[in-house]
């Protein structure tokens, strides 16, 4: 065998392999889209696979006419924009000093921090905590406790650092303030890791379902994570309870389910492509420093 | 002194509300740690709760539940090391052979979206696809004229279930880090290699395996070191009452004993046992990292 066909025969079995792992990454998805748009009969008796059958839109008319549930997506979304803005603000007004080593008391301030990584209080104390603060069931207490992470906060100061420092000198000279170097030169040139980390934070709160199950009660504040969960929770349930042989559960519809697991992916697979590219080099330096 | 704060108040104001922030909701609840110690009651609050020493501890070593949720938290994480570890570093080689540069950007693109789904949505999926009477896998099986498996009710095959739902989340996205220490490699030594008559096997093996060895080693001491700390989310969604024996774990346990049956002292020592226990297999592993790689995360 030539070496020219043992080469060919390497990248056929690598691109058949890595496309196999891609139809694995993909098949779920396609098959509660599928689900989605099938009837509930086809759905029951077992023939939709990754093509829906017998196809039909009812369960997405359902979900958008749902006001408890467009009410949840645009409440969840305001959530989310509070949060990575937020979030970002607090991280930025960290990361910067804990650049400036001529800081007094940036050793002091950094351990503060790190030392957050590897001990915490535990969900009990915290729960105590916001319950004390008078933030149950508020959305406050989604927002608040995460305000920054120390990971994130961590890349930032590492990509701060890779600036050249004769550019804030010059500035400094000129007479530019810290604040105003801040926001004039360092922000403008950190725009790939601002947009990697604002998508880190938009991910984890529009995912966030911990602590909305502790801390929320009230239906109207429930985010979308959670309103999902109830309504996949029910269908376990029921399944166990058919599992032993009791009454079948009422049961929402499966195309029904499937819809609004779609309707609450949507917006990540929208945002994702344009923030790509920005989130592997993101990624990578955290890699690199953390 | 004036002009050093003249100079530098702006980043003392800038820092100022991230600290507070660390301070009261980072060390806040660290504060409210003691309650372990205590026979805490709602109403007394934590200062005014009476202290009782060891006792819940006590109980708690006394509990059946809390040695199955830490066994099964070492369980679903030491299976989950030797299942999804590998994953991310075949892909990652695999993806690096890849010479057709649009098929490996728009394949890597499709990898890494798993990571960004939460897993009350993954749970949806694994329900649609691995449910008893109406998932998908077992429709397919049945038209095969095979038995249905239970994947999400018997106990051996939801771990399998669990394992594989965490290598589809989490292989993607974990070639990112294989795939940066793989940029830092010198193509003269492929180059040197090909000179020298060596496969294509033989160059993974000798040169691209060498190359992400410090990362491979860092990581799997990472892991190592994170044993008993498990994210609650994961083994709460995919678990269910028919296998909790293998789905309580840790985390799990905290949120049962402490938020669901109000036993905050309880819960605060399973909590405080997680932290301290988690703190030193990091400290230990950090150490064994330097010891071995000259790279710790500290």
């Amino acid at each position: 065998m030539s070496e020219r066909t043992s080469n060919r025969i390497f990248d056929t079995v690598i691109i058949l392999f890595i496309s196999l792992f891609v139809v694995f990454c993909l098949a779920p998805f396609l098959h509660t889209i599928a689900i989605s748009l099938s009837s509930n009969r086809a759905i029951t008796s077992g023939e939709v696979t990754i093509f829906p059958k017998e196809f039909n839109w009812d369960a997405y008319v359902k979900v958008f006419s749902d006001h408890s549930m467009l009410y949840s997506l645009g409440y969840t979304t305001l959530l989310t924009i509070v949060t990575t803005v937020l979030c970002m603000v607090f991280t930025i007004a960290a990361a910067y000093p804990l650049t400036k080593k001529k800081m007094k008391g940036r050793k002091l301030f950094m351990y503060v921090i790190i030392i957050t990584m590897f001990f915490s209080g535990g969900i009990i104390p915290e729960y105590l905590l916001i319950r004390d603060l008078h933030l149950l069931n508020s959305p406050w207490a989604l927002i608040l406790p995460g305000l920054v992470s120390p990971f994130n906060l961590i890349i930032l100061i590492s990509f701060f650092n890779g600036i050249p420092e004769s550019l804030e000198e010059s500035a400094e000279i000129d007479g530019s303030s810290h604040l105003h170097t801040l926001l004039k030169i360092i922000l403008p040139l950190s725009m790939p890791v601002m947009a990697t980390l604002a998508l880190f934070y938009a991910v984890g709160r529009w995912n966030g379902f911990q602590d909305s199950l502790m801390y929320i009660n009230d239906p109207k504040l429930y985010p979308l994570q959670l309103k999902l969960f109830q309504m996949v929770q029910n269908n376990m349930v029921s399944e166990l309870t058919q599992m032993e042989g009791a009454n079948r559960a009422p049961l929402t519809p499966e195309s029904l389910k499937a819809a609004t697991v779609i309707f609450a992916t949507v917006p990540i697979l929208l945002v994702y492509p344009w923030l790509q590219k920005y989130f592997v080099s993101g990624a990578m330096l955290g890699a690199v420093k953390g | 002194m004036t002009a050093y704060l003249k100079r530098y108040w702006q980043l003392y104001a800038l820092i100022s509300l991230p600290l507070i922030y660390f301070v009261v909701f980072r060390y806040g609840p660290m504060y409210g740690v003691q309650i372990a110690f205590k026979d805490f009651n709602l109403f007394q609050g934590i200062n005014g709760s009476e202290w009782i020493g060891f006792d819940a501890f006590r109980e708690v070593f006394g509990m059946r539940d809390f040695y199955t949720t830490l066994r099964n938290t070492f369980m679903l994480n030491f299976l989950d090391l030797i299942v999804s570890f590998p994953a991310p570093i075949i892909l990652a080689i695999m993806l690096y052979e890849i010479r057709f540069k649009w098929f490996q950007k728009i394949s890597q693109t499709i990898l890494y979206i798993p990571h960004f789904i939460s897993w009350v949505i993954i749970g949806g999926i694994v329900y649609q696809l691995f449910g008893n009477q109406s998932g998908m896998v077992n429709g397919v099986l049945e038209s095969m004229g095979l038995n249905p498996i239970p994947f999400l009710t018997e106990k051996n095959p939801w771990l399998v279930t669990y394992l594989f739902t965490g290598v589809w989340q989490s292989a993607g996205w974990g070639t990112i880090l294989y795939l940066a220490a793989l940029t830092g490699v010198n193509k003269e030594l492929f180059e040197a290699a090909e000179i020298d008559g060596a496969t294509r096997l033989k160059k993974i093996w000798h040169i691209t395996l060498p190359s992400i060895k410090p990362t491979i080693v860092t990581l799997l001491i990472l892991n190592l070191g994170h044993m008993v700390s498990i994210g609650f989310d994961r083994p709460y969604i995919i678990g269910n009452t028919a296998v909790r024996e293998y789905s309580d774990v840790l985390s799990t346990f905290v949120y049962r004993v402490g938020l669901e049956s109000g036993q905050y002292t309880l819960a605060t020592v399973v909590g405080l046992f997680q932290a301290v226990v988690g703190l030193i297999f990091v400290l230990g592993s950090n150490y064994i990292s330097k010891k071995t790689t000259g790279e710790g995360i500290l």
